[in-house]
């Protein structure tokens, strides 16, 4: 049974208000405590290794599937391997957050490797959120590794979000995509006090025509540390934009490292990269409208990590 | 009424340089003023010491008598004082629907934003959802700043160059919509303009140069003057009639 405590988690980490409707596998400390299944997607427990496969059959339209991760207690230490195949011409949203409740003062960590195949001409998109809370000063650690596989016409939207509460993170991500097969990234995170995030986003565009957009925005607050490196390899004809802006704050540190490199003559690569403080003039126009500064200032980072 | 009583501005560094010099204006409220005068002639930082964003080095800034002169920008705005940028700010991830309500949102009347954008001649079905950022052209993101002014119920509007970059037809509609407000409402409207045709609006002009007021009266005597070009925007080292390539000294 789900405690009040862990339906906050889940709202805050997939927006859940309720039990999900559609398909759904509800991992709590280690281990599966709810799931449904439907006559479309089905979700099967591995059995050489901890985690599921989820299953989406072919032409499955506007179907849904949460496999929300929630860690309520100290000392756990959770690595799980989700294996998702999205049918062929199949339109879903997948929807896997994390949320970290660790009111002791011993770490408790989860590490997700997903790994997706999203078959030809499928539309999938995948909402990854985390969230962290509690009181103690044990660490709370998310490691994810997000491998895809976009076939021929498979279009992929992707939401990593990671605004509160973690203290850890290292983020992998690997995408490769096939002949006109579409990707768009959107990367949000918030780092505060001494947290550390590192995020790795790795596209290579692999078939003709195939295209990827990477957009990754970052605020990193008091003595926080972000690094992220995004890499763009074109290696046939086809488009790739990068675009991360941070913006840094107190005594944070931001290291952004794009990259991009082109082996095909008609791969068209663009990266632009800013990290700066909040402008002043942006300030300025809010107060002028009555906000106060910290108001000014808060509107302006929420609308920035929206 | 807005009243600048011997407000001087200086920027602090190895030489102090006076920008703004012993301005000695009252703004009353029903009326729409024009600003005036040469590039660097201290328009603009006139806008931003009534806006509170720069402090007088000396001088009082009262509004209905009340000294506002340490006053913050946030306190200003609260009192009813705005400002339109000469070249406003972009904001990444907020869209132009909620910037305008964030504009509104301390306006008791209820304001329809879909007339806003209309008044400063965008088409609110085409804009509302778009962000306030890179993607909009330096027109339509000024249009949208007149806008977020003209959402607020303000006593003091101050608008910097509302005019720059904004098409003819657009222009037209802007003209009218002071008027309208001029009409409607009580505000003090203080433009700074270059332009004749928003000169046209003037209840007065004032003309700046050297950070000094150097000339202020009813629209048409100004105007009248400018074309007549008995009267010079420069200040007084101005050497007359030695052709119209001529700069001024001062």
């Amino acid at each position: 049974m789900l405690n009040a405590l862990d339906k906050l988690m889940l709202e805050k980490v997939a927006d859940l208000h309720e039990i999900p409707q559609g398909a759904f596998n509800i991992r709590k400390n280690g281990a599966g405590v709810q799931r449904n299944t439907t006559a479309n997607i089905d979700i099967i427990t591995k059995t050489d290794k901890s985690g599921i496969d989820v299953i989406i059959k072919p032409y499955t339209k506007g179907e849904s599937v949460h496999i929300p991760v929630i860690v309520t207690e100290e000392n756990i230490n959770d690595v799980v391997y989700n294996t998702f195949e999205v049918g062929e011409y199949s339109d879903v949203v997948i929807v896997a957050g994390c949320g970290i409740h660790n009111s002791g003062h011993h770490k408790s960590q989860h590490d997700g490797i997903h790994t997706f195949f999203v078959r030809k001409g499928a539309k999938l998109k995948y909402v990854e959120k985390h969230y962290g809370q509690g009181e103690g000063k044990g660490q709370r650690v998310l490691n994810p590794k997000t491998i895809i596989e976009v076939e021929e016409g498979a279009a992929v939207e992707l939401e990593l979000i990671q605004i509160k509460g973690i203290d850890q993170t290292k983020r992998d991500t690997e995408i490769r995509l096939m002949d006109n097969a579409k990707l768009v990234v959107t990367e949000r995170l918030l780092t505060y006090q001494d947290q550390e995030a590192e995020s790795n986003i790795t596209v290579e565009l692999l078939g003709v025509d195939s295209s990827a957009q990477i957009i990754s925005r970052s605020v990193a607050q008091n003595d926080s540390k972000q690094v992220f490196y995004f890499d763009l390899i074109g290696r046939n004809k086809g488009r790739g934009h990068i675009q991360c802006d941070a913006i840094i704050m107190h005594n944070a540190q931001v290291l952004s490292t794009p990259r991009i490199s082109a082996h095909h003559s008609e791969a068209q690569l663009v990266h632009e990269a800013a990290i700066g403080r909040i402008e002043s003039e942006q300030l300025i126009k809010l107060m002028s409208l009555g906000f106060s500064e910290q108001e000014a200032e808060d509107t302006i980072l929420n609308g920035f990590l929206k | 009424m807005l009243e600048l009583q011997k407000v001087s501005l200086e920027i602090q560094g190895d030489k102090g340089f006076e920008i703004l010099k012993n301005i000695n204006l009252k703004f009353y409220e029903k009326k729409i003023y024009v600003v005036t005068g040469p590039n660097g002639g201290g328009k603009s930082s006139l806008a931003k010491i009534i806006m509170g964003v720069y402090n007088p080095t000396s001088g009082q800034i009262l509004l209905d008598g009340q000294d506002i002169t340490s006053m913050s920008i946030t306190e200003r705005a609260r009192m009813g004082i705005g400002y339109a940028f000469q070249s406003p700010p972009r904001f990444k991830g907020i869209k132009v629907r909620e910037l305008l309500k964030m504009a509104a949102s301390h306006n008791p009347e209820k304001v329809n934003i879909c007339d806003l954008l209309y008044d400063v001649g965008l088409c609110a079905q085409d804009y509302l959802n778009r962000d306030v950022d890179a993607s909009l052209s330096g027109g339509e993101m000024k249009r949208i700043e007149i806008a977020t002014v003209l959402a607020r119920n303000l006593k003091i509007a101050v608008f910097d160059e509302p005019e720059a970059g904004i098409d003819l037809w657009s222009f037209q509609k802007l003209a009218e919509t002071f008027r309208n407000i001029h009409m409607k409402y009580d505000t003090t409207i203080i433009l700074i303009s270059h332009q004749e045709r928003i000169m046209e609006l003037a209840d007065e002009i004032i003309i700046m140069s050297s950070g000094m007021v150097s000339a202020q009266s009813e629209r048409d005597i100004i105007l009248a003057g400018i074309m007549n070009n008995d009267s010079c925007a420069c200040s007084t080292k101005c050497v007359k009639g030695v052709g119209q390539s001529a700069e001024c000294v001062g």
